[in-house]
């Protein structure tokens, strides 16, 4: 496996979907390369700090006007 | 506070007292949701909206072995989706310069190195905060709603590619690029060279 097809396969590695023998061939490159162990880790990072900053950044309040008009609509 | 279980009972005998607290209780969560995917303050309140009123309509036929709260989510998100779908299409940013490039042996061009700092820590910087904000923002509309589905919103693959009736295979691409394309602008900033 070289670094294409390891980048290639990022997206069904975390989602524990690759097949056996492709996991394999996976993890053999990561032990070898460390390009691609920088990649993963940044990777992973990413996905982290997306939902992190998603999370973080939405008021936790529900505006009064909203709910009466939600409840009106139920009439 | 009223366990949901119950609250799913008296909603299906039509008790308006439990509406209102199904509203309280859930307005919140589904207004972050609907944040998440729409820009505008006012379409997000309309997509909350719908989706109660769609939750109203069909709480007789929810099953209550299932979770309100994950029901109410999907609806949201389903309302917020349809929302998108009605608006016009932004001018997009071209993602393929922030993808990796490779050689024909198959190594990258640039190799990777590690970063300086982790998400964790990223979020005490405000400049950092906003730059993941901004370029989530920025992703062409296919990717952003991909990568918001997966990775904010957490469903899986076969439900993301479900409720944009697109297939699987479409949904692992659009969201490896988005990652990827994310992944490429904090490089810099994380390996403080910016």
């Amino acid at each position: 496996m070289n670094c294409r097809e390891f980048i290639s396969f990022l997206v069904e590695y975390l989602d524990g979907e690759l097949a056996v023998s492709v996991l394999a061939e996976f993890e053999e490159h990561l032990s070898e390369c460390e390009s691609c162990t920088a990649y993963l880790a940044s990777y992973r990072e990413t996905i982290l700090a997306a939902r992190l900053v998603s999370n973080e950044s939405l008021l936790n309040e529900a505006p009064e006007e909203l709910i009466q008009a939600v409840l009106r609509s139920r009439i | 506070m009223t366990s949901d279980a119950a609250l799913i009972t008296s909603l299906q005998a039509g008790d308006a007292d439990a509406f209102e607290t199904l509203v309280r209780k859930y307005m919140p969560a589904l207004l972050r949701v609907a944040r998440r995917f729409l820009r505008s303050e006012d379409d997000a309140r309309d997509a909350v909206q719908d989706a109660f009123i769609s939750a109203f309509k069909s709480i007789r036929n929810f099953a209550s072995n299932s979770q309100l709260g994950t029901w109410l989510h999907r609806i949201v998100v389903n309302s917020s989706l349809m929302k998108l779908r009605s608006q016009k299409r932004r001018p997009e940013e071209d993602i393929e310069s922030l993808l990796p490039k490779f050689l024909e042996d198959g190594h990258q061009v640039i190799p990777s190195n590690p970063w300086n700092e982790n998400a964790e820590a990223m979020l005490q910087r405000k400049e950092l905060r906003e730059l993941v904000r901004e370029s989530i923002d920025k992703l062409p509309e296919t990717y952003r709603t991909v990568l918001l589905l997966r990775d904010i919103e957490e469903l899986s693959t076969e439900e993301t590619a479900r409720l944009l009736d697109i297939n699987t295979n479409t949904v692992k691409v659009r969201l490896h690029r988005a990652r990827q394309a994310l992944r490429a602008i904090l490089d810099p900033h994380m390996r403080g060279v910016a």
